[in-house]
């Protein structure tokens, strides 16, 4: 069997830039990526729009972009402002971005999807002057457990808006009955469970809740929560990808309801 | 027997080329069983790193079909005998002929990291699950393909200013000691620059050994990292309490 020489490799022999997408992958590598870019895409566009768009609100069930309610009532609703110029009606949105933007999962899935860096692993980028995260905008990222802080407090809103869902009276809308178990109300459970899951799953708070300790045995509890908080974290990528679709089809579900599409539906044990 | 063709990189640090070697494959063969056949009846001078072929010694690091593995790993029905199946050495370091790269630079790196330090009469029982953290990142085989694989040192040449993965799961495994007191956060973010990980999990994505390297090692380092310069209230709550 003769040898065949070939032209010389494509790829540099030593460290350095190979160039946007260069690689000798066989597999479709891009495949993850593609889906990372539509899905992050697509949800992150959605929960722009409709945070901004108002009508959150159907009977009992609330949007968990318009939680807490207190926040959309009419005198503060686009009126009042934080000193940084952002409406006290999107306070839920910045917690919800800034706490998804710095999460640790979605710093990987956004650095390759939409910053190419890499695209995949072993393929080529086109950036020269790569610095990581050790320079401004991208020191942000290091307060990641400040927006967990305020993502559990909007965790303990969304759970009492569930509560709200299923017993309208205990939020002060009893004119939509005593016990309300509609379609709606499930939709918004499913929504707190899945937001819990990933917010449990946080590495910041796994690393605050006892993995900032080195003798994990001296503090007994804090191992419990630290191993509790691991097995969230060993999923984390798919309870942030099932959150992110469920909190945009939670409020989809809302406001469809709201607009009068959905009324049928709940009709068999919701408030109708 | 059928035949499966091999672009197997040859050259040096001055340049070279892919060959095409074919290969004749029995059941259960894998790469580096390809590479043995080449030596052996077509090109006994392809210069191949290896020792135990057994994916514990860490040295048939290479680059197959653009991934970065195991030579001794990747079994030859894992991939398409319909494509040729290339072969070439890492990337992220120095080529010295053939497959073989000089990997040096990671026993320079090594060699600044403050060893361990036990307290002065320490007592040396240890419960496990005190130290089950240190023992998983005590797994690697020192194969280098996170090194390889990390576009931090592969694309963007960093080495100066980064020590790579594998450097930060053993700093990991030293921080996470119950018995040691050596601090070593303020040369874990400055020697080891650990800010220029952005976290793309190339690293675990390839790890022979299945180490969570970015979950378990360096994501907890980076907020060891925030716990000591980007978290002033945590500090002020730390001076008044006395906790560390």
């Amino acid at each position: 069997m003769a040898e065949v020489r070939n032209a010389p490799g494509t790829q540099p022999l030593t460290p350095g830039k190979a160039g946007l997408g260069v690689t000798q992958r066989q597999d479709p590598w891009w495949a993850e990526w593609l889906g990372t870019v539509v899905g992050l895409g697509i949800l992150g566009v959605y929960a722009f729009v409709a945070a901004e768009m108002g009508k959150g609100q159907w009977g009992p069930y609330l949007s968990p972009f318009y939680s807490p309610e207190f926040l959309q009532l009419p005198k503060l609703f686009h009126v009042a402002t934080l000193p940084a110029g952002i409406p006290i009606a999107l306070i839920p949105l910045v917690v919800i971005l800034g706490f998804r933007g710095t999460c640790y999962y979605y710093r990987k899935a956004y650095y390759r999807a939409f910053f190419a860096d890499p695209a995949g692993c072993a393929v080529g980028e086109a950036r020269t002057d790569y610095a990581g995260e050790t320079r401004w905008p991208w020191l942000i990222q290091n307060a990641h457990r400040y927006f967990m802080y305020l993502a559990t407090i909007a965790l303990i809103f969304l759970w009492f808006d569930t509560v709200v869902a299923f017993f309208p009276g205990v939020g002060g809308h009893s004119e939509f009955g005593s016990v309300n178990f509609g379609l709606g109300s499930f939709v918004m459970l499913l929504n707190v469970i899945l937001l819990s899951g990933y917010t449990f799953g946080c590495h910041s708070l796994r690393h605050l809740i006892g993995g900032k300790n080195d003798c994990m045995s001296c503090e007994p509890s804090r191992l419990a929560g630290w191993k509790a908080a691991s097995k969230f974290n060993a999923k984390h990528m798919q309870w942030a990808w099932a959150s992110l679709f469920w909190v945009c089809a939670t409020d989809l579900y809302i406001r469809l309801g709201g607009l009068g599409y959905l009324q049928h539906v709940e009709k068999w044990g919701g408030w109708h | 027997m059928p035949e499966v063709n091999f672009k197997v990189f040859r050259g040096n640090s001055e340049g070279g080329e892919e060959v095409d070697y074919k290969v004749e494959v029995t059941e259960g063969m894998v790469v580096l069983d390809a590479m043995f056949q080449i030596q052996q009846t077509k090109a006994p001078d392809l210069a191949i790193r290896w020792n135990c072929k057994a994916a514990k010694c860490g040295s048939c690091s290479a680059e197959i079909n653009g991934k970065p593995s195991l030579m001794c790993k990747t079994r030859l029905d894992t991939l398409d005998p319909s494509k040729p199946v290339t072969v070439r050495p890492m990337r992220a370091f120095p080529i010295i002929k053939d497959l073989v790269t000089d990997v040096s630079f990671n026993y320079r790196v090594n060699k600044t990291i403050p060893p361990f330090k036990p307290k002065p009469g320490t007592d040396w029982k240890m419960l496990q699950e005190d130290v089950d953290r240190a023992q998983e990142f005590r797994k690697c085989i020192e194969c280098f393909l996170c090194q390889d694989t990390c576009h931090v040192l592969r694309d963007h040449a960093k080495h100066e200013q980064f020590g790579g993965p594998r450097w930060l799961i053993r700093a990991a495994s030293l921080e996470m000691h119950p018995l040691d007191v050596e601090d070593r956060i303020p040369m874990i973010r400055e020697k080891l620059g650990i800010g220029f990980c952005n976290i793309t999990k190339c690293c675990t994505e390839v790890c022979p050994e299945e180490i969570h390297i970015t979950d378990n090692a360096i994501i907890p380092l980076k907020e060891r990292v925030v716990d000591r310069y980007y978290d002033p209230i945590g500090k002020l709550i730390r001076i008044f309490t006395g906790n560390k």
